[in-house]
């Protein structure tokens, strides 16, 4: 594998303070590596949004570090960080409300190319706009002087997509991208992801609710609950062979057509959620490596 | 079948515009036999959300249901209902949980005062009885009577769900229409919860109308399943039939736009 281009070095994030602290991301580590995909998998709460905001030096952590290609993030010079902010990008969940609806798409696109890209001047701005209108699969005769508004969903995903792409970026941060879209366009966005990552050597942090498309992204996945990473490793691996108690629960309860309801022995008993989950929300530092590779925190 | 509890027949209901109609349901028939789950899918647009609201009437203009469409329930046609009778009708026959319902709780009213103010206005019950009621139906949802004095903001999302759910059954409903009623949960609280509507209509023998664009969940929870594509109603059968052996082009291109959990490994 290649060297990390962004790495989260035991990084804690706690808000509020006393009786009523919270603690939303409790000692997480993981990198990116170019044209690898890191799923970060868990419920709502469990911390996971506040790791891509992190990761977009939107939040401080409390403790630990970022490492941009081995080198702390905070400190660095203002070119540093500039830099940082041109190669980390982010697609946002709701593809209504990350677009401007006062401007066209066009406008959109040009304003990273202007920010980001010294290099590209002039009648070659509008000539990069159409290259990266086509290279999401949006027919830039058409897209480009439409307002947000005049698109669907997934169209709009694609422009977010495009957008991130224009400021070359080596790191993508995508927040549940498609989770507020039709499900019949849903695997359209992932598909043009994994595009992405492949040929543009992109290293993707696909953050999601739903375990099932992890696997259709993602080399590598790791299971968050109440702030904790629960347990990582290789995506077919841990969906597979899932060891940690509360990654089960989550398996066991994706809409599976082969599992009736009215199967008693699938039944998921309320009593062992809740234990499973008040065990896996307690602070735990002792880790187990099931496989090389694949970690699990022990109970 | 036994005599259907629900006959929905040749159902067709227009969005009137300006300039020309948007046909949103078009000549829809279907029926849900009593203590049955009938599953309506579809993707975002193609009707089945109006159709649930046309079943208690609580669409409004520009929505129109056109002559000739009827909507049978035990043998009444709602339609055809007064203002009298269709708010008799509404709860006591058919009760509705939507997509945020957990946002459909009075944010100022404690959870006992809601229960009572069903319970008044459609049996006349008073303050004791209605506590007694609503203890009874929040033991059902797996949540502790004695919250019931607490305010819809010291629950979580799926905690007030339930509650919503345990108001809606508090009048025994003969029909509950549930239009993405778990879509804004994560999947361990969806399984919770439809695990319990599951064993509650086995127990009180209610049916329900079931919407969701989640194939997967549907053939779990669903006797039979109807899919949609723009207003129509292009497949309709057991639910294992949808699941294995899909006949509409449509029907194989939504189960193929779902990742599976085991399948499509990364290539």
């Amino acid at each position: 594998m290649s060297d990390a281009i962004l790495t989260l070095d035991a990084v804690t994030k706690t808000f509020g303070h006393g009786a009523s602290t919270v603690h939303a991301a409790r000692a997480i580590s993981f990198s990116l590596h170019a044209g690898r995909a890191l799923a970060l998998v868990g419920e709502s709460g469990s911390g996971k949004t506040t790791c891509a905001r992190m990761a977009m030096r939107e939040y401080q952590p409390t403790t630990g570090q970022i490492l941009y290609k081995g080198r702390p993030v905070e400190g660095a010079k203002a070119d540093e960080i500039a830099r940082y902010r041109r190669s980390v990008q982010m697609i946002f969940q709701d593809p209504f409300a990350s677009l401007n609806p006062a401007h066209t798409i066009a406008h959109h696109l040009r304003r990273p190319l202007k920010l980001h890209r010294p290099d590209i001047r002039g009648s070659q701005i509008d000539a990069t706009v159409r290259e990266l209108l086509e290279r999401v699969k949006l027919d830039p005769d058409l897209v480009a002087p439409k307002y947000p508004h005049e698109l669907s969903g997934g169209q709009r995903q694609r422009v977010n997509i495009a957008r991130a792409l224009a400021a070359q970026p080596e790191v993508i941060v995508a927040d549940e991208p498609t989770s507020m879209l039709d499900v019949s366009v849903r695997l359209g966005v992932l598909n043009l992801l994994n595009d992405m990552k492949k040929e543009m050597n992109l290293g993707l942090l696909y953050i999601t609710h739903d375990i099932a498309t992890a696997r259709y992204v993602a080399e590598d996945i790791a299971v968050m609950y109440s702030g904790q990473i629960v347990e990582w490793g290789p995506t077919g691996e841990v969906i597979d062979n899932p060891i940690h108690p509360y990654t089960r629960l989550l398996l066991s309860a994706v809409p599976d057509p082969d599992v009736r309801f009215d199967d008693p022995r699938t039944r998921l008993r309320p009593e062992d959620v809740d234990d499973i989950r008040k065990a896996a929300a307690a602070p735990q530092e002792k880790v187990v490596e099931a496989l090389p590779g694949h970690f699990a925190r022990s109970l | 079948m036994s005599e259907p509890l629900l006959s929905v027949k040749n159902l067709t209901i227009d969005y009137i515009g300006e300039e020309k109609d948007f046909r949103a349901v078009d000549d829809v028939s279907f029926d849900i036999a009593p203590g049955e789950v009938f599953g309506l899918a579809g993707e975002s647009g193609c009707g089945k959300s109006t159709i649930a609201f046309a079943i208690s009437r609580l669409h409004k203009p520009p929505a129109l249901i056109r002559k000739g469409s009827r909507i049978l329930l035990a043998g009444r046609d709602v339609l055809d209902l007064d203002p009298k009778a269709l708010a008799d009708f509404r709860w006591r026959e058919v009760a509705m949980v939507f997509q945020s319902a957990m946002n459909s709780l009075n944010p100022v009213l404690r959870i006992e005062d809601q229960f009572y103010d069903v319970l008044r206005t459609h049996k006349g019950m008073t303050r004791a009885q209605a506590r007694e009621r609503a203890a009874e139906m929040l033991r059902l949802v797996d949540i502790p009577p004695d919250r019931m004095s607490n305010y819809p903001h010291q629950f979580s999302g799926g905690m007030r769900q339930r509650i919503v759910i345990a108001i809606c059954m508090a009048l025994n409903p003969k029909l509950v229409v549930m239009d993405e009623p778990t879509t804004a949960l994560d999947v361990v609280v969806q399984r919770e919860i439809l695990q319990r509507i599951n064993e509650l209509r086995k127990e009180f023998g209610f049916s329900v109308l079931f919407i969701t664009h989640d194939l997967g969940l549907m053939v779990q929870f669903c006797d039979r399943i109807g899919i949609m594509l723009a207003g129509k109603l292009v497949e309709q059968n057991e639910a294992a039939a949808i699941y294995k052996a899909p006949q509409h082009d449509y029907t194989k291109k939504l189960w193929a736009s779902f990742p599976s959990l085991h399948g499509g490994v990364l290539s």
